[in-house]
């Protein structure tokens, strides 16, 4: 991490902790908003965390690697996660799999090298009547078909070129 | 009442606002006794009777009380509070403040699932929209004394934040792990303080009582279970979606409305429910019945049993917190036993050994994600046995 990377991190966790409170209640929504900011929460995050809230930092990775969406380790900037629950599967979610896994070229549980993409199962998205669905971090795609995949992916794509960034900023 | 499909616009049989209205307008104990009488029952698929919950919660010796709507619903097949959430939004805070009001709490707390986090921005909307009109804040409809927020928090994709102690244990910041009960939310729950954890379709039907009244709820369901329930409908059928059904109706009914007549099994209740075969389609959907949070999925003629099964011992799998072990090792014992049973190289006395295992798991397991882990192998098994044994060895 570069320095000046570890002070954002750092103004921004205080000024998380300082917009939800001082307090144990405030950790799952502190680590939702680092996850969200910064794609993943790193040791230096929980550190700094814990250092703020009181609590020890093991404290700290013990909820973040409670949660399914909350994972220390992955680090990918769009994270694609696909429902896998019968309703999905009986839909068509094995076609959609491996369209997904040769179009960006690794399987599921994997991150792309450059940390981009990575593809993950999850349970029920609630989408049970508009399967198969899947997560886009948290935008939601529903009926999606093989050409919806590249459609999807890319948009995705399209975000990380300079000319997007500085719209966006 | 027949069927109705969401499409076609439920609650158009109330006015907005107008439960909200009658109870502030009476007090916290005639509200309790309306929502006792009425006989509703927690949606969520437990059923325990809301109007003892509440009682319970406002009977408790505390300043500082909290309703949480539990939007975590996880349950494989299930949508409806998807539905509540984006189309009625309105009603469901109507019933969280009702509540609120009915237990004295000045805090209500929205516990949305992870995977709708799509859904946070139109909700806080309406909360500011709320709060605009008196509907939140102080002295709501210029009732002195009363006065109450939402706040809305996040989960983060864990199926046993659903578990309403997993949910408190989430919302302090701790992992979702649930508690031991007793002692109940309603005495030490939130932070410690008395706390009714109530289902979106609950309290979503709480605005209704009060608006129509206890006798007209009980007009519809049956005598043990009054009133409507909301079903999510999926899987191999024609029209599948939500849907607003009396209780004590039969599930061949249901498969009609939704054109799945062809259907040689359902599950009700999601993958912690129960796999109901053709033979027993003339069984209603009912608390002493066929009891259901909701989630019907419906298999047609060519789906392989063995398959949905494994489908549903792998969501356990993954979904069981660890915490005690009938749960952690059982769900994975299963999910083993189901893929040996599929390469066709599970004896039969193996078989007969995780059939023990798993009422072993419905009795010994912590909360009700292991006590009802093995229930869809279990019926899976047993009512479709021709289907599921003797497979050919690869």
């Amino acid at each position: 991490m570069f320095s000046y990377e570890k002070e954002k991190l750092s103004e921004d966790i205080v000024s998380l902790v300082n917009k939800y409170g001082k307090n144990r209640t405030s950790l799952l929504p502190i680590l939702q908003s680092v996850q969200e900011k910064h794609h993943f929460i790193s040791d230096t995050a929980i550190q700094e965390i814990a250092d703020l809230l009181g609590i020890h930092p093991v404290e700290v990775y013990g909820v973040a690697t409670f949660y399914s969406f909350l994972n220390p380790d992955q680090k990918a900037v769009f994270k694609i996660r696909l429902c896998q629950t019968i309703s999905c599967e009986m839909q068509g979610k094995e076609k959609i799999k491996n369209v997904l896994e040769s179009e960006l070229g690794i399987k599921f549980g994997e991150t792309t090298k450059d940390n981009r993409f990575s593809l993950e199962f999850v349970n029920c998205l609630g989408m049970c009547d508009e399967g198969p669905a899947l997560l886009v971090n948290y935008r939601v795609f529903t009926k999606v078909t093989p050409e919806k995949v590249k459609e999807i992916i890319d948009e995705c794509k399209s975000q990380f070129s300079s000319h997007y960034l500085n719209k966006e900023e | 009442m027949p069927i109705v499909e969401y499409k076609n616009g439920m609650f158009s049989d109330i006015k907005p606002e107008e439960g909200l209205k009658k109870a502030i307008s009476l007090s916290r104990g005639e509200v309790i006794s309306i929502v006792t009488d009425s006989g509703l029952k927690g949606r969520g698929g437990a059923g325990f009777p809301c109007g003892t919950k509440w009682n319970l919660a406002a009977s408790a010796n505390d300043e500082e009380k909290y309703i949480i709507c539990n939007a975590d619903e996880g349950e494989p097949g299930t949508f409806k509070d998807r539905v509540l959430l984006s189309e009625y939004p309105d009603l469901l805070f109507e019933g969280l403040t009702i509540g609120g009001y009915a237990i004295g709490a000045k805090k209500g707390i929205l516990y949305l699932r992870g995977e709708y986090t799509y859904l946070l921005k139109g909700l806080l909307q309406v909360l500011d929209e709320r709060r605009k009109k008196n509907l939140l804040g102080e002295k709501i409809f210029g009732k002195d004394g009363f006065n109450f927020d939402i706040e809305i928090r996040m989960g983060s994709g864990a199926y046993v934040c659903g578990e309403e102690t997993a949910l408190i244990e989430s919302l302090e910041g701790q992992r979702g792990e649930p508690r031991n009960r007793p002692p109940f939310p309603v005495n030490t729950g939130f932070m410690g303080h008395p706390t009714s954890v109530n289902n979106c379709e609950t309290l979503v039907l709480s605005a209704r009582i009060l608006a129509k009244g206890a006798q007209y709820f009980k007009s519809f369901g049956t005598p043990k279970s009054t009133g409507t329930k909301l079903l999510s409908v999926s899987g191999d059928c024609k029209k599948p979606g939500v849907y607003e059904l009396p209780f004590g109706g039969t599930i061949d009914e249901l498969l009609k409305m939704v054109e799945g007549e062809d259907a040689k099994a359902v599950q009700v209740g999601g993958a912690s429910g129960f796999c109901i075969p053709r033979k027993n389609f003339s069984r209603k959907i009912a608390y002493e019945d066929v009891s259901t949070g909701g989630s019907v999925i419906v298999f047609g003629e060519n789906r392989d049993m063995l398959d949905v099964a494994i489908n549903f011992a792998e969501f356990f799998a993954e979904e069981s917190c660890g915490q005690c072990t009938p749960c952690r090792f059982g769900t994975v014992e299963l999910l083993k036993g189901l893929k040996n049973l599929k390469r066709g190289n599970l004896s039969l006395s193996m078989l007969k050994e995780l059939l023990s295992l798993g009422k072993t798991m419905q009795l010994a397991s912590k909360c009700g994600l292991g006590q009802s882990a093995p229930n869809s192998f279990i019926s899976i098994v047993e009512n479709f046995p021709d289907e599921v044994l003797g497979r050919e060895e690869v």
